[in-house]
């Protein structure tokens, strides 16, 4: 009796971990582990001796923070991350200034074919990435594009949308193009969400549909706001389909175009494994301090408004 | 019942890590200990396409006989496939055989992936020629492949118009760039041609046409002379071309490429000995109406070509039946009926001579059924191809190509400048590495 009451309380407080193990275990074999080897490999780096040929010549040693001294004081990598921030100024806002009014002028009332047109808006981004640059890149090829062949026709001027500022609008429209919909329906399904006894309130105060849609439905579905801007954050410090799609389409992209494509360059272009390693947990940190700072501004000032 | 739970568990967690160990020994070869003879399976990770039917006449042909199986695994092409060898190598699980591009196998063995097969492939030498052969051994008494296809450049231009516009085929670099401004002058919205800075191996073939050697060895020291004179002359030349607009900047390989070909806004192309294959799909409605001529001349009194493109098969240190696979590789690269069905399958051109000739290079590529000597003309070109000197690092100063010409092309600046950047980026590289780099 004694045996079994031991046993069964040992049981009862080992559940839990038990319960945890194949989590944990797939979280360190598939996430832990490649993190942490990447991390060893960047602090490693291959030494060559004399010619390089034949057997032995060439061997992995500890480089310490060389492999990172180098990549901070890389200008390419820089001149990326810049590229990258400039890029995002243009996609964040129009992509998440148009899912926030597509999604209010989905959810009021005076709408119609919702249903059509909210999936319309949605389509594309349910197309892969690689197959929307591909598509636009054509349209931007001035040879093989039918607005080019419209302008000509029209007499209009045709700008090369494949050089200079014009690149960062024509990589921006395809992410934009690509993103508005998912944060579209993010947005949607949280103004969906807020009860009706909120607007027939409003509307008993004499609130017309555009300040019903400023002062409450903005405000409520402003924690769907932050995490939307969250995520495109993220996505913005990791383009790398889009450049290097229409790369070879243009002169004006290069191979290190953003971050991840000389990270992606230097492993794989230049077999530098160790130092893109250093690069990838650069941008890996650099991506979560941004990211979490952001997360955690938002936080406070909802913090401060709900005390307010 | 805790008790049986946690047991049912342990026994998940035991099954899984065994499946995983299973699934360890399928991924390597196991040795059959006996290195020289017996029965052999080997594994060649090739990208060319039927691949799988020249293999098969080895394995029901000598194949069977010697019983050494080979199975193809089809891989990407080029730069890809090196890094995946190398990333096999590391865990030492290479294949047996790769297909390796020449300007790869400096990389490839100073990361010592392939076997040094002299002894067993040695004799094959006689069916290449120097400057083929010699890409394989790097210069040293080693052998480390076997050359399968070559690439010799030449001059492709459209008969017709060339004829409208009252052209003659250029048979110097001066010519050249006069035809070019020639043409402009006749029908400004054409070009005779693109400088593309999308494809390393074009300007390397250019380069080496004028005498470049990129890579040469003195000692146990590298050196790294990418801004020579010939190259710094190849760079000026087009550089100049480009920013007078006597030809197009924009990359090859595009939409645009395509039709700027198909419709004849672009009528020449400096290309290699595969150009009517990719003629055929990039434009099509031209067939028939273009012509090949040997590469124009740095001096009327040259007779020389630079390569592009062209791969040989290597065996890997990886392998345990290298004897084996060296067999498979010269029979694959000189047998002529493994010959005849490499250019039939996968339509190749032969790097051993005696093939440049006969069986499927008796007849013109389709796409060019005017001109009946094609073959006979290819094969004179491919004997004055000049020699190559290929480095350890030719991937960074292909990547560096691409993005300082890309730029200056874009821009139609100063070519020389990128150059340098090309052999700055290169030796610093080098010096990263450890190699021992002569100034």
């Amino acid at each position: 009796m004694k045996s079994t009451a031991r046993r069964r309380s040992y049981g009862v407080k080992g559940a839990p971990y038990a319960f945890l193990v194949p989590a944990t275990v797939l979280f360190a074999l598939f996430f832990a582990l490649p993190i942490g080897y990447a991390v060893w490999l960047s602090f490693r780096k291959v030494q060559v001796s004399g010619l390089g040929l034949g057997s032995g010549a060439r061997k992995e040693v500890w480089a310490g923070l060389e492999n990172y001294t180098d990549a901070l004081s890389d200008s390419e990598l820089l001149h990326g991350t810049l590229r990258v921030l400039g890029y995002g100024c243009i996609v964040v806002p129009v992509m998440l200034g148009l899912a926030l009014l597509f999604a209010l002028m989905l959810d009021s009332e005076k709408v119609r074919l919702a249903p059509v047109t909210r999936l319309a808006i949605f389509l594309p981004y349910a197309i892969p990435g690689v197959v929307a640059a591909l598509l636009w890149g054509f349209l931007y090829l001035p040879d093989v594009s039918p607005f080019y062949f419209v302008l000509d026709r029209l007499g209009m001027p045709q700008p090369d949308l494949l050089d200079g500022g014009p690149l960062f609008l024509a990589l921006s429209n395809i992410a934009v193009w690509g993103g508005t919909g998912f944060n579209m329906i993010v947005i949607y399904t949280s103004l969906q969400a807020i009860p009706a006894e909120v607007y027939e309130a409003a509307k008993l105060d004499g609130a017309t549909p555009l300040q019903i849609a400023l002062r409450i439905k903005i405000p409520m579905v402003s924690p769907s706001l932050v995490l939307t801007f969250f995520f495109s954050i993220i996505a913005t410090l990791q383009v790398f389909n889009e450049p290097t799609t229409l790369k070879p389409l243009t002169n004006s992209v290069s191979t290190t175009w953003s971050p991840l494509m000389k990270v992606h360059r230097d492993a794989f272009g230049e077999g530098d494994i160790h130092g893109a390693a250093a690069q990838a947990v650069i941008i890996a940190f650099a991506t979560l301090l941004l990211s979490f700072g952001f997360l955690r501004a938002a936080n406070r000032r909802q913090k401060q408004e709900a005390a307010r | 019942m805790p008790y049986t739970k946690r047991r049912r568990l342990v026994r998940t967690a035991v099954a899984i890590a065994l499946g995983a160990t299973t699934l360890a020994a399928c991924g390597s070869q196991s040795a059959d200990g006996d290195t020289e003879s017996g029965p052999a399976s080997l594994t060649y990770w090739t990208w060319t396409p039927g691949m799988d039917k020249v293999v098969d006449l080895w394995n029901k042909g000598p194949g069977k006989k010697d019983r050494i199986t080979v199975t193809v695994k089809k891989q990407a092409s080029g730069d890809t496939l090196v890094t995946k060898i190398l990333t096999a190598h590391k865990a030492g699980k290479a294949p047996d055989l790769v297909q390796a591009e020449y300007q790869a196998l400096p990389t490839l063995v100073s990361n010592d992936a392939l076997a040094d097969i002299s002894k067993n492939a040695g004799e094959a030498e006689g069916k290449f020629a120097d400057g083929v052969w010699q890409q394989t051994t790097l210069g040293t008494d080693a052998v480390y492949a076997v050359p399968q296809d070559i690439g010799p450049m030449m001059f492709y231009y459209r008969e017709d118009l060339f004829k409208k516009y009252g052209l003659t085929v250029p048979t110097t670099w001066d010519e050249f760039a006069e035809t070019a401004r020639k043409l402009k002058k006749a029908a400004p919205e054409k070009d005779l041609t693109t400088f593309s800075a999308n494809d390393s191996g074009l300007f390397a073939g250019l380069a080496q046409q004028a005498g470049a050697k990129w890579w040469t060895t003195s000692g146990d020291r590298w050196k790294v002379a990418i801004n020579d004179a010939a190259t710094q002359k190849v760079a000026k030349f087009w550089g100049g071309l480009v920013k007078e607009g006597a030809i197009d900047n924009q990359p090859m390989y595009t939409p645009a490429w395509n039709k700027a070909l198909n419709t004849g806004k672009q009528i020449a192309w400096v290309s290699a000995v595969w150009a009517p294959g990719t003629l055929t799909t990039a434009a099509p409605d031209t067939k028939g109406k273009w012509a090949m001529a040997p590469l124009p001349q740095w001096s009327a009194s040259d007779n020389s070509t630079g390569s592009w493109g062209g791969s040989s098969t290597a065996v890997t240190t990886d392998s345990e039946h290298r004897a084996a696979a060296a067999k498979f590789a010269a029979w694959l690269n000189t047998d002529s009926e493994a010959l005849n069905a490499l250019a039939k399958e996968s339509g190749i051109y032969p790097a051993a001579t005696n093939a440049q000739t006969s069986g499927a290079f008796l007849k013109p590529p389709a796409y060019f059924a005017n001109q009946a000597d094609f073959y006979t003309k290819a094969a004179d070109i491919a004997e004055t191809t000049a020699p190559s000197a290929w480095g350890p690092n030719v991937n960074v100063a292909y990547t560096t190509f691409k993005d300082a010409f890309g730029a200056a092309a874009k821009s139609k600046s100063d070519f020389g400048a990128a150059l340098d950047e090309m052999q700055a980026d290169t030796v610093a590289d080098m010096k990263k590495q450890g190699f021992e780099v002569a100034e």
